[in-house]
Order: structure tokens, then sequence, then C-alpha cells
């Protein structure tokens, strides 16, 4: 393991930002999961190569880290595509038809949740809840939230990202 | 001099709030208009989002629904020619408008939310924000403001409702050199989002309450554990911290006196049993946030071993206005045993979601039909679900139950932290309980083997009894399942995972045996038990769900009745979302 991945790491964005956290919050008994986000933030998963890092760094064993890592949902082992869907389950819209909205996503880009599609443009993530409950049922692309979701504007919501006409 | 406010909370945002925003600030600039722009939180009405306020000498016009392209005549007409234009507003001065919403409200959590600017610690204080710190730290001991706390009968509205008086004065009893305060400000219940807009909204009032606590407990340092998922509540707090500790309200020698206090943001990483005291302790010490056994309390050990006091969102937004305005202010509103006010996140199928302001002691169906204006579509009423996965589905029939702690827990439900879901007849009650077992089945920790397992073993059979392969003693091992993961488990989370399992089966057993011995869904929801078929006579031959159907299951001719093929439907329900007659029926 080791340095074979290092040089990619550094080429990626935000290196510099996890680096200066990792430095920072070396001495805090309490820093692993900030370490995690950081790291996460910085290369929009987390690399097998941070783990060990971030183990020699604070001292925990690199086991542990990894049983952190999976038990709480955010963070991720692999890369995720270009735009990040996150449909929301919460009550609200599963009583307002998120099924649906999950099947449409389903067969516009044959993506089930947990998946990326071929090209690396999509992923699919179902989340809890959005707390955007009045507008359910509801979506997230990216940093953007979307409404009050019809079969029909699911379609051309991801049309238009296909289609370049949402830029981030 | 016109002042206009945008809200931008989260749910503002999403129904296009910044394109509203910008439209004005170029209308502001192009025309050089005196006005003052701002920017405001949730102002409560999330059905009418997005909402812009008017306000000029003390009267107040609220615009639903605005349009970057509505922007444009309400500058025309509103701002420059003072002809506000009132078939969009919502909320004015003249009565007739939609404050029905309003009129059964009273805002103390909620006193700022869509009123101030969130990211400007200045409007806080231009309405008596850190007065309450002031007066403590200028004239009150900690047993005081304890005792101020205990009077008011204020009580956790995390759900646990435990008196947060009680709370504050173990966790200054306890013995320690160093002493914790957290916010709980993970709010993982689906259906729930009050604690997302009050940080959102007003972020200042949730620190001043932390401070307050600080202070009663003896705690110098304070940490808020807020979802990750809520990154603008996240980026508003920051920036609230900040600006208390450049005007000295946070840090050492706070306002002159001998308090210091730091607090910091943990973000939490997305479990929903950290909403959990002790599982969000260890996920703030950097841990799996797996509970543990209680005693010894958080108040006694808590964080790091030291005592802690932990309190949800809601709690600490109230503190500030209880020292100010007293005990008995705050205790004279509410029931008997709960005083104050809820803040309840309404949604589901109700014609006005949003999130409102009551006393306690209200009744279900003034906030479903006067609040809330009844059911959308014209559809009847079924239940209300609350607490979330913890809580239960309360029925039509007890809607002048009054709502207050102890009266929902009677019902089997819990008052949780405040969701309040609108079910209707269209409503499977089977499977609203799948999908809550669901949920907690996903979400259990593991650690304990009657939740773990037990949970499972629960959705597998709500699974099949929805899918039409349920038995009759599926009910009775329910049942058994649910006692016995109500006794085992050592958290919340498996105490409470069965009860919406409960309240259906308590409420709506009917409907589990119609799905077990008739192989009918009654609400027509779930997809394995129902058929789809075209009504000859509605159907008009518009050809609208032959274009939708994926699986070529719908045949005719132009301008005669269609008709639906049972073994090609794969029941998406895209014809019946699409038919503009009704004439796709589900049986």
């Amino acid at each position: 393991m080791g340095l074979k991945n290092e040089s990619v790491l550094r080429e990626e964005k935000g290196i510099h930002r996890f680096k200066i956290d990792l430095l920072r919050k070396t001495n805090e008994s309490s820093s692993l999961i900030p370490l995690l986000q950081s790291a996460q933030e910085s290369y929009g998963y987390i690399p097998e190569d941070a783990i060990y890092y971030i183990s020699e760094l604070v001292g925990i064993p690199a086991a542990d880290i990894y049983g952190v890592i999976t038990f709480y949902t955010q963070f991720r082992l692999r890369p995720l595509g270009k735009y990040l869907i996150k449909v929301c389950e919460g009550t609200a819209c599963h009583v307002n038809g998120a099924k649906k909205i999950v099947k449409a996503i389903h067969s516009e880009l044959g993506i089930n949740i947990g998946e990326t599609d071929p090209d690396g443009f999509f992923s699919l993530q179902s989340v809890a809840c959005l707390g955007c409950c009045s507008l359910s049922p509801a979506m997230m692309i990216g940093d953007r939230t979307y409404g009050s979701l019809t079969v029909e504007t699911v379609r051309k919501i991801l049309k238009n990202y296909r289609e370049g006409a949402i830029e981030e | 001099m016109k002042e206009i406010k945008v809200g931008l909370a989260t749910c503002g945002i999403s129904a296009g709030g910044t394109a509203v925003f910008n439209e004005f600030k170029q209308q502001v600039s192009e025309k050089n208009l005196p006005v003052s722009l701002r920017e405001t939180g949730c102002m409560g009405m999330c059905y009418e989002e997005v909402l812009v306020e008017i306000i000029e000498n003390g009267s107040r016009y609220l615009y639903g629904s605005v349009t970057p392209e509505k922007v444009k005549r309400i500058v025309a007409e509103h701002i420059i020619e003072n002809k506000p234009v009132s078939e969009w507003i919502v909320r004015g001065p003249d009565s007739g408008e939609q404050t029905d919403f309003f009129r059964k409200q009273k805002r103390i959590v909620l006193r700022n939310c869509g009123d101030i600017d969130p990211g400007n610690i200045d409007e806080y204080t231009a309405r008596g924000g850190y007065n309450a710190i002031r007066m403590v730290l200028s004239s009150l001991s900690p047993e005081e403001v304890i005792g101020t706390i205990l009077d008011s009968g204020l009580r956790g509205r995390g759900g646990g409702g435990f008196p947060t008086g009680l709370k504050w004065r173990f966790a200054r009893q306890a013995e320690g050199d160093k002493k914790y305060i957290i916010c709980n400000a993970d709010e993982g219940d689906p259906g729930a989002f009050m604690d997302r807009s009050v940080l959102e909204s007003d972020p200042h009032s949730v620190l001043e309450g932390m401070m307050i606590a600080a202070f009663a407990i003896g705690a110098e340092k304070g940490y808020i554990y807020v979802r990750a998922e809520y990154p603008r509540a996240i980026e508003r707090l920051r920036r609230a911290i900040g600006e208390c500790g450049a005007r000295g309200y946070l840090g050492s020698r706070i306002l002159g006196s001998p308090m210091n206090l730091d607090i910091v943001i943990k973000e939490g990483a997305g479990a929903f049993v950290c909403g959990e005291e002790t599982a969000l302790i260890a996920s703030i010490e950097g841990k799996r946030g797996v509970p543990r056994l209680r005693p010894p309390f958080p108040a006694q050990s808590g964080l790091f071993g030291k005592p802690t006091n932990i309190n949800n969102v809601e709690t600490y937004a109230n503190v500030p206005w209880i020292v100010v305005n007293g005990a008995e202010a705050f205790s004279r509103l509410g029931s008997e045993k709960s005083k104050g006010t809820k803040v309840f996140a309404l949604a589901g199928k109700i014609k006005r979601s949003g999130l409102v302001e009551v006393p306690m002691g209200i009744t279900i169906n003034e906030i479903v039909f006067d609040i809330g204006g009844g059911i959308r579509d014209g559809k009847a009423f079924k239940a209300v679900q609350m607490g979330g996965p913890s809580g239960g589905c309360i029925p039509a029939s007890m809607g002048e139950l009054r709502i207050d702690y102890d009266e929902i827990t009677k019902t089997g439900a819990i008052m949780g932290s405040g969701g309040m879901i609108v079910l209707d007849e269209t409503t499977c009650m089977v499977d609203v309980a799948r999908y809550f077992l669901t949920f907690t089945q996903n979400e259990s920790c593991g650690k304990c083997t009657f939740c773990r397992i037990g949970t499972k073993r629960m959705l597998e059979i709500l699974e099949r009894i929805t899918s039409g392969d349920g038995k009759e003693e599926d009910l009775d091992i329910l049942e058994d399942l649910a006692q016995t993961i109500k006794r085992s488990s050592l958290c919340g989370l498996g105490q409470t995972a069965p009860n919406p399992v409960l309240t259906t089966l308590r409420y709506f057993r009917d409907e589990y045996i119609a799905h077990i011995k008739e192989k009918r869904c009654p609400a027509h929801s779930c997809p394995h038990l129902i058929t789809y078929r075209i009504d000859p006579e509605k159907c008009t031959g518009c050809t609208l769900c032959v274009k939708r159907c994926p699986s070529g299951a719908i045949a005719g001719e132009k301008k005669k009745p269609h008709t639906i093929d049972p073994d090609k439907c794969i029941k998406c329900e895209l014809c019946y979302d699409a038919c503009r007659f009704h004439a796709v029926i589900k049986i």
C-alpha cells in the first residue's frame, strides 16, 4: 500500500485543505470523524490510502477507522459520479409518492439506489429526510433541492443535467 | 422606506427563492429604488414558498408563490405606485387573506423566524436578542436560572419530555472539574424539520439558550451536533458563532463577566441512532455512535466522562424568552402538565404544509383543519403520524384529542420532536408500518439482538402482508415480537421501534385483516394487491395513457374506450397519474 497512489492523491483538488486539517486536528482525541469528513470533501470519497494515513497520524488502528466509516451513512469508500442524486424517502415523501420518483430515475438512468451510471455522470442515493417535507416528494442534486416532483419533472431535470443546461 | 424580505431558508431556496431575490436586487439597482432588500429565514408558510414580505410604516404584506416574473409587477405596482397586488397577497393588513394559518398560533420558539436576517447579529439584538444573557450575567445566580426554568415547566422538546430545569440541576450538582453542554441538532426523524428551520432562521436564539444553560450548570465548552444533511443550517450557525465571538458574547469573560464559553460545531455523519444522548456523545468522541446503558446519565458522566447537559434545538430556543418574560408567562400557556408551545412540522396530505407553533393543549383537528386547511384533493382525513419511527398513527376519530406529552403517549404514539404527517384515505396503514420498520431496521446500530434481528423479522412479516402473502398467525407474532423488542432493547431506538406497528394494529387492525384474508388493500396502495382498469364511461379515448404506458399494456382505438391488459401491466401508475378524466381506476 502506501506510496503507490500518493502522487495521484496529491494531484486531486482539495488535498491541501485535508493536509492542513490533519495537522491541526491531530492532537484532538475526538478528531476522527471531522478528519474523515475532510478527507471525503477533498477526494469525494475516502481512499484506502487516506485511511492508513490518518491511522498513522492519530494512532487509531485502521480497522477501527474502517468500523467508523462503515457505521455512518455519510462516508463512502468509492468515488461518486459527477452529480449525486439524493432522493428523499422521508415519511412525507413516502406518502406523496417517493417510490414513483425512484422508479422514474431508475427508468431514466438505469441505476438503482447505491449505484453510479457507467459514464460516471450520476450517482443515486436515498436519504432518510431532507427536511423539505412541505415540498414532498423531493430530491437533491449536488447542492440543489428540487421539490413537488412528478415523474415528468424528474425526467426534465435529469435531461437538463445530461444536456449541460444546469451548471454546478 | 419600504423593506423587502425574501424567505431564504432551505424551503424557500428549493422553491426558487434565490432567483426571486436576485430579480429584486436587479430591479432595485436598475431603478435606483429607495428600499431595503434583505434575506430572512422560514416564515412557516412553506406551502406558499417563495414568500416575500413588503413592510412600510408597520403595514406588512406577505406575497406567496412569488416567481421572478411576478417580481416585476410587484415592483412596478407595490413598490413604485404604492398599489399592493392584492391577488397575490397571502397575508396582509386587511382581513380576508389566509390569516387562518396564523390565527391559532403562538410564536415563542419561532418569534424571530422569517422576520430577521439570520446572518446579521444586529437584527437579533434589535429584537431584544441577548438581553436574557445580559440579565442572567448581571443579576441572577445559576440556581435562580435553574429555578426559573423549573418553574416555567419547560420539558425537553426533542421528544423525551423530561423537565429541562431538572436536567440542568443534575448537571449543576454533579461533581466535575470540567463540564460540557451539548445542543442536539441531529434531527433524524423523517418528517421533522423544525430544528433545521430554527437553526437556519434564528441561530442566535439557540446560541443564547446554550449560553444561559452553560451559565446555569457551569460549563465552559459547548458543542452543537448538527446533521451534515443540513448544510445551510451549519453555514448560518458558523457565521452566528463568529459574530458572537467578535462581539464578546462568546469566548472568555463574556460581556465583562467572569463567564467563559466556547461553542464548536460537530457535523453528524448520518446515523439516526446518534439522536440518542449516549450515542451522540460517542459520536462526538469520534467513535461509532452506539448507545450505552444508563445510568450513569450524561449529567453525571457524559462527554469525555465529564458531567454533560444535552438539550434539543427547540428547547434551547425557548430559554431566552422564558428568562426575559418570566416563568409565569410561559407556564400560563399550555395544558396542566405540558407548558408553553410546541412547534410542529406539518406535512403529508395536508393543504397547507409548513411550520406551526401552537400552545400545548390544542386539538389535532384544530391543527389539521383550522391551521392546515384540511386534506388535499377533497380526500378524507384518516390519521396523523406523530413522533416519526418512534411514534405512531393516531386515527382521525381521535381528532378532538388535546395535544400534550401525556395525552399523546396514551394513544401509543409519542410527541417526538414534532413531526406531524397527515395521512388520507389513500394511505395504506400496513404500508406505513412497513415503511417505518424499514427505516428502524436500517438504522439499528446492531448492538442489541432484539433490535437488530427482531425488527428484521417484523419487517419481513410486514413485507409479506403487503405483498399479499400474509398468514393469519402473523398478527400474533408481530405483537409478540413488538413487546419483546420494546422490553429488551437498550436505547430509545429499539424500545420504540415497534410503536408504528402496534398503533396501526390497534387502530387499523381491519386493514391488516383485509390484506391477509381477502388479499385486498383497502387504501388501494399496495401494488401487489391492486389491478388497474379503465372505466369505459369516463374514458374519452384521448390516448394519453397509451403514450405513457411503458409496458404496452394499454390498447384501444382513438376516441373509443381503452383497456388495460392486467398481464402486461407493471403497476407503475403512470396511466393513473396521466388520465385527466379519472377514467383509470384501482381495484
